[in-house]
């Protein structure tokens, strides 16, 4: 085989030695759901409000920086968990009194205005209140590895798909079989019909920033079990970003979806051709892959075709 | 929580560590701007470092006065360790009597290395920076002391040669090198390559992006090269990121030796335990156990009279590094002061006492820091001093020192040093000084 071929096929190439091949296989997958996780979060609140939520990488380092806090002030685990939920239920009612409920009827651009904002405050705010340290953050996750036919898996990622697993069994059971979630649903197809029967938006709104409060919970604690929590935290937003072009911003099996391609795709990619071009691919190649998508599908895989009739 | 007291911290802050510095310098103090990054995602090295720097400042005006007489100001400006606005700070601040800067970050310094013969402003780069600085006939103003990334590089090679035995078993070990994609991860890359050809083991070379929050490729490369060694050139969460990744997939950890800046207490703290066995470079001792400061203790913070909160860093990894680039630019203000018979110094003044720079044995000692560092002493030419360096190991609560103090590779590095410095000079039209 060519040196080209070589290069060409060297995410296939990596197979050769089957182990390992699946260990990229699992890893990405698994490092996919971990970027789901995060791309959650903007998901619930583009659905509810059509709102590009900036600050929802910020949202989780706040969520984890709190209970890392706590948890370090020498809070039971259960209670430091409880104790942060209700922070994120109360900082829902709180943006959206100081800030949404002077939105309604914006336009996208200044809802999207209005979140960066939120992000420089949020993040400034944990600053103040909990520090600039590294926090050590143990909720008993299991780590370390196991080795099933030579191939390593690591209990902290195989945790986190669990998880994510149970978070979108969640939600969708939320979504499709409480009042509540039939309501957000009919908040997210129209806000004009919604209100017409009803449908408090401004307590949709909180409800939605809630839960998306406590899934940036979920995903602060399974990055800051990884990394410790610190405030580079909220960059893991930009990871969420491909996987939220690819699988659509209204979707939550998009989310996932979205997330397990990218995840996989980025890791391949590196595997196979970093080597070949200096490494440090995988970043910039998730948006690549995202936006080949975009070419063939602009709503994303799983996002509403938008049709405006003139 | 921190909130409790923040007003009163932040204005004991203001009134402790001079960051109300006057907006020029006054006849009898000298000022030195500090380039912080106390926020952002490299907060939590920026803090320790640049307390280190503060404390040592403060500790001098309150013990002794300043330095012959002349107390000390300083004011701090925040870069968030972005290049942009460390020059941005660097503009702002070199006119209010600026004699030297401590960029703490590479690419800072290198942005800032062409302006400072015309501002007369030196520019002291302790542990980073651009290596081939260090020639001084190229590089009148910029300091590269006590050791660079290039003479790391090399002594991390010696180290590794004599844990397997001798230098020639290292012919056909995989050497693997996990740096940050930036102009400071890649700085060892040109020696470690050199050393390669020349001794025979096979490096491979990682890089991970800003900020290295996740790492899997990396690591999955890791488990297909299965190298003998790694080295580790990180910084922020990177280091944390890639510790653990490594315990993760059982790499020995006392097989993987970090640079000094991922060597520091920040980066072990999420392994915690898991991380035993870690090594990092270093080119001073860790811990407080040392006079002096064991007094900044007692004179800073003990007095309350230190940055609040900032107590807890005394005497790590960081803080005494930050330590170390004031006491460095103290001595030079002092030597100085001797050879030119001023008080307040200046900028020409500054270089001339960094380029003689002669800290021995005994003045460590007088300082009340015997066995901290070897004694460090520039030349003309030679604003290195060709430090040595020393390894330290993770025991799982500290930082121990595990090595005698090794001596870089002088006869690779100093050629390399001199040959990229002469390109640069053909480059920018500099004749090199003759020394």
């Amino acid at each position: 085989m060519g040196e080209f071929w070589e290069f060409v096929l060297a995410p296939v190439l990596i197979f050769e030695s089957w182990q390992f091949g699946m260990e990229v296989v699992i890893s990405g997958l698994l490092a996919g759901v971990m970027y789901s996780l995060v791309a959650l979060g903007f998901v619930l609140i583009y659905k509810a409000s059509g709102m590009f939520n900036f600050a929802q990488g910020v949202l989780v380092l706040f969520a984890a920086l709190n209970l890392a806090g706590f948890i370090g002030l020498g809070i039971p685990i259960p209670l430091a968990i409880l104790l942060t939920i209700g922070i994120m239920i109360l900082f829902a009612v709180v943006v959206e009194y100081l800030i949404l409920r002077h939105l309604v009827n914006q336009e996208q651009i200044i809802l999207f205005m209005a979140t960066i904002g939120l992000a420089f405050f949020l993040s400034a705010f944990g600053e103040t209140i909990w520090g600039s340290d590294v926090k050590k953050l143990d909720i008993g996750i299991p780590q370390g590895r196991f080795e099933p036919f030579g191939i390593q898996i690591q209990y902290l990622e195989l945790t986190a798909g669990a998880v994510a697993a149970a978070l979108v069994t969640g939600l969708a059971i939320f979504f499709n079989k409480t009042k509540i979630g039939r309501a957000l649903r009919a908040v997210a197809d129209d806000h004009q019909a919604a209100l017409s029967v009803g449908i408090n938006l401004r307590t949709i709104w909180i409800i939605v920033w809630a839960v998306s409060g406590i899934v940036a919970l979920v995903a602060g604690t399974m990055w800051g079990a990884k990394s410790g929590v610190q405030f580079s935290l909220s960059e893991i937003a930009l990871k969420a970003l491909p996987v939220l072009i690819l699988g659509g911003f209204e979707s939550i099996p998009g989310a996932i979806i979205g997330g397990l391609i990218i995840g996989l795709g980025e890791k391949l990619a590196e595997v196979g051709w970093g080597p070949y071009v200096g490494g440090a691919i995988e970043d910039w190649f998730a948006y690549i892959l995202a936006m080949v998508f975009l070419v063939f599908r602009p709503q994303g895989l799983f996002g509403e075709k938008i049709i405006e009739r003139v | 929580m921190r909130l409790k007291g923040l007003t009163l911290g932040l204005a004991a802050a203001v009134a402790a560590t001079g960051i109300a510095a006057p907006a020029v310098q006054a006849a009898d103090t000298q000022y030195f701007p500090l380039f912080t990054y106390r926020t952002g995602p490299y907060a939590p090295n920026g803090i320790p470092s640049a307390n280190g720097i503060a404390d040592y400042f403060n500790y001098v005006n309150l013990k002794h006065g300043g330095v012959g007489g002349v107390k000390l100001v300083w004011e701090e400006c925040e870069t968030g360790y972005n290049t942009k606005k460390g020059v941005e700070c660097y503009e702002r601040l070199k006119g209010k009597g600026t004699t030297v800067v401590f960029p703490y970050s590479t690419g800072i310094t290198y942005k800032l290395i062409p302006n400072a013969d015309k501002d007369k402003v030196s520019i002291l780069t302790v542990g980073y920076g651009r290596t081939d600085a260090s020639d001084g006939r190229v590089f009148p103003w910029t300091f590269t002391t006590p050791t660079t990334y290039w003479s790391q590089a090399s002594a991390f090679i010696k180290y590794i040669g004599a844990q397997e035995g001798g230098m020639d078993k290292l012919k056909g070990k995989k050497i693997a090198l996990i740096y940050h994609n930036s102009a400071y991860g890649k700085e060892p890359i040109r020696t470690l390559e050199l050393l390669a050809r020349k001794l025979g083991y096979k490096l491979t070379n990682l890089a991970v992006n800003h900020p290295g929050q996740e790492q899997k490729a990396t690591w999955l490369q890791i488990r297909r090269e299965r190298p003998d060694w790694i080295l580790l050139w990180g910084w922020g969460v990177m280091n944390q990121v890639s510790i653990k990744e490594a315990t993760n997939i059982g790499f020995k950890m006392d097989r993987m030796i970090g640079v000094w800046w991922s060597g520091a207490e920040q980066d072990v703290v999420p392994t915690g335990d898991a991380a035993k066995g870690y090594k990092a470079g270093t080119f001073h001792a860790a811990g407080s156990d040392f006079p002096l400061i064991k007094d900044i203790k007692k004179v800073v913070y003990d007095a309350g009279k230190g940055i609040p909160g900032g107590d807890k860093y005394v005497g790590q990894v960081l803080w005494n590094r930050g330590m170390v680039n004031a006491i460095f630019a103290t001595e030079a203000m002092r030597a100085a002061q001797k050879k030119y018979g001023v008080k307040v110094v200046n900028g020409e003044q500054m270089r001339w006492g960094l380029e003689n720079l002669n800290i021995t044995a005994e003045r460590w000692a007088e300082l009340g820091l015997k066995g901290f560092m070897q004694p460090v002493k520039n030349t003309c030419a030679d604003h290195e001093g060709n430090g040595p360096v020393l390894i330290q190991q993770w025991d799982g609560k500290k930082w121990n020192i595990v090595s005698d103090f090794i001596t870089p590779m002088r006869e690779v590095v100093r050629p390399l040093i001199e040959k990229s410095a002469a390109a640069y000079a053909k480059k920018n039209n500099i004749t090199p000084r003759k020394c």
